[in-house]
């Protein structure tokens, strides 16, 4: 397989007891590509993320990240592998601060063999806070604030620079302005543009059809738990879009599966 | 489109900035309490120009009324350090209720390996053992005592982080099964005469060491340590935490162990302190500790709250007991008052929580 290929998955396959919320899917996405998912509620999308990301595990089907077959057992496990992933729950604890977010679950840390004592490196974790902060242009008036302090595009901006501190080999933002308003919308696609033009590819799952297309280079639609269309942003247009999503049109390719 | 054009957007670690710490509103809570009853001891007529805190008997050598000083923290040192560690539980959006029968359990069961074969020349008429289980090293109870109490905790943690049933279901039935433990462990029958160096544990001031010791320990562990970034983090968020890659489960299983070992500890110092154990022994420590946390500003849906707080709670409900009985307030209206202070101390928390938000 060419190391060209960031992710690839072959029948991906998620099911909930007699529930088929994901069936057979076959992805792929190259370097630098940024890829939208869309589709209706309930489509799968969500759970096409959590199989990637080994938040759950999948029914069946493969996984290969930059050529390498993968099978998390964990979030963790995708991290460690540079898979960074945006929620759509956001995963910040509120009474934490931000350096404490960004770091949690991998802490810079000294005197390790103290084990779960371990102790915590508070000033690097909050200097490699402030570089990866400034790198996105976000602003955050105070680092020490707990989240449960911070407005909705703050959060968001955190959570997103989560993923701009690591230099992750694949990012996934799961609807990522969904409860932002105007201006923190804007930053936060601006934070997106600024993973593109380092040539960090991208998953956005996202309803807004002008920021899908403002923002990545291929569209997947995803109907009923399947992915019924493939479609370049050149060849395309919101029109077009909708009628994948609602099932009025399914691409060729995806025909034999068509209900 | 927000204005990012100039420096770092005011990014800053502005130690200025800090919010008002929670701890500083209890110990204020604390210091007006005292004035209170020292006022009504200098002013109420029936009390005789007395002063709750201050030596009034002239002796050039003392400013403050040691004894008095010292009895609040006495008994407010073993429940103590069982608060510590239901702190640490209710941190994570826990519960512990079996940490007061735990007390009397792990009391009877290390007792019983720290008697001694005689006492004033006679056999120990207590004797729960054969002579084999006689004056053994004061290691040997302490060691079986806190490994009980390990256990205990690994079991009530298991239930809860494995099996998910609610802590609070999950420990009250520990809490019966460990008041029943300590009932079987000796038939009913107290266990008593400790070897002097068990004897040495609980002496004297030794429970205040051991409260200020741990509570330095702990509370240098919560704030520097992964472990304490861990539990605050599951308190505050499981989900995230979960995504994060913390082993929720795994860690919720050694934050119970380690309040059990705490409340365990807590029992061989209450016996060693007590020079016998009692099946009885530790009835309601488990309620006032919890006391102990909520006053001290641990919210009780997780995530908020440190080890300083649950002290300044201990001295808070320490104080409130001995102030109640220098103004010769009746033990009815002590129990009254004290509960309804533990609400007050809810409520405004809430308000603070509501207002912040």
């Amino acid at each position: 397989m060419s190391e060209d290929i960031v992710l690839k998955t072959e029948d991906l396959t998620k099911h909930y007891g007699g529930v088929h919320a994901l069936e057979g899917a076959d992805f792929e996405m190259r370097k630098g590509e940024h890829v939208a998912i869309m589709g209706d509620n309930g489509a799968g999308k969500s759970t096409f993320v959590r199989q990637i990301t080994g938040v759950e595990q999948r029914t069946r089907g493969k996984v290969w990240l930059y050529g390498d077959e993968v099978q998390f057992d964990g979030p963790l496990d995708a991290r460690e592998a540079g898979i960074e992933t945006v929620f759509q729950t956001l995963a910040l604890a509120d009474d934490l601060d931000v350096p404490d977010n960004l770091f949690l679950g991998r802490e810079k840390t000294y005197a390790d063999w103290l084990g779960p004592f371990r102790l915590l490196d508070y000033k690097a974790m909050r200097q490699a806070t402030i570089d990866g902060l400034n790198r996105t242009a976000v602003k955050i008036p105070n680092i020490r604030n707990t989240i449960r302090n911070m407005s909705g595009g703050q959060r968001q901006c955190v959570a997103i620079a989560r993923t701009a501190t690591f230099h992750s080999k694949l990012t996934i933002m799961d609807e990522p302005t969904a409860a932002l308003g105007v201006q923190e919308t804007a930053q936060v696609e601006n934070i997106i543009r600024t993973l593109k033009d380092e040539g960090e590819p991208l998953i956005l799952i996202s309803h807004n059809m002008r920021q899908v297309l403002d923002l990545v280079d291929r569209i997947v639609v995803f109907r009923r738990g399947r992915i019924v269309a493939n479609l370049k942003k050149e060849e395309t247009d919101g029109q077009d879009i909708v009628a994948y999503i609602t099932g009025a049109k399914t691409g060729e390719e995806y025909m034999e599966h068509a209900l | 489109m927000a204005d990012t054009s100039h420096g770092t957007g005011g990014l800053t670690f502005d130690k200025s900035k800090r919010s008002w710490p929670n701890e500083l509103n209890i110990l204020l809570a604390l210091i007006i309490i005292i004035v209170i009853f020292e006022a009504i001891g200098q002013f109420a007529p029936y009390m005789r120009d007395q002063s709750f805190l201050f030596d009034t008997k002239d002796r050039f050598d003392s400013i403050f009324n040691e004894a008095r000083l010292q009895i609040i923290v006495l008994q407010v040192a073993i429940i103590g350090i069982i608060a510590l560690g239901v702190t640490q539980v209710i941190i994570t959006a826990g519960i512990d209720l079996s940490s007061g029968p735990l007390v009397a359990a792990t009391a009877m069961i290390a007792m019983s390996f720290a008697q001694t074969e005689l006492v004033n020349g006679q056999p120990n008429p207590k004797a729960l053992f054969g002579t084999w289980a006689m004056d053994l090293p004061v290691i040997v109870p302490v060691v079986i005592g806190l490994t009980f109490g390990a256990m205990i905790g690994a079991i009530n943690g298991t239930f809860v982080a494995y099996l998910r049933i609610p802590p609070f279901i999950a420990t009250l039935g520990m809490f019966l099964i460990c008041r029943g433990i300590a009932l079987w462990w000796s038939g009913g029958n107290p266990v008593s005469f400790p070897t002097d160096s068990y004897a040495f544990l609980g002496s004297g001031m030794m429970p205040v060491v051991w409260f200020v010791a741990l509570a330095i320990v702990f509370q240098l562990i919560m704030s520097f340590t992964v472990y304490g970034k861990h539990t605050y983090a599951i308190g505050s968020n499981e989900e995230a935490a979960r995504m994060s890659g913390i082993n929720v489960r795994r860690h919720k299983v050694m934050v119970y162990m380690i309040a059990s070992i705490l409340a365990a500890f807590a029992g061989i110092v209450l016996s060693s302190k007590a020079s016998t154990a009692q099946a009885g022994m530790g009835e309601f420590y488990e309620l006032f500790a919890i006391a102990m946390a909520v006053i001290g500003g641990i919210s009780l849906t997780g995530g908020r709250g440190s080890i300083i707080g649950t002290v300044l709670g201990a001295m808070v409900l320490g104080v409130i007991r001995s102030g109640f009985t220098y103004i010769k307030l009746d033990g009815s209206y002590q129990l009254m008052a004290m509960g309804a202070i533990i609400i007050a101390a809810v409520i405004l928390d809430q308000y603070r929580q509501r207002n912040r938000a």
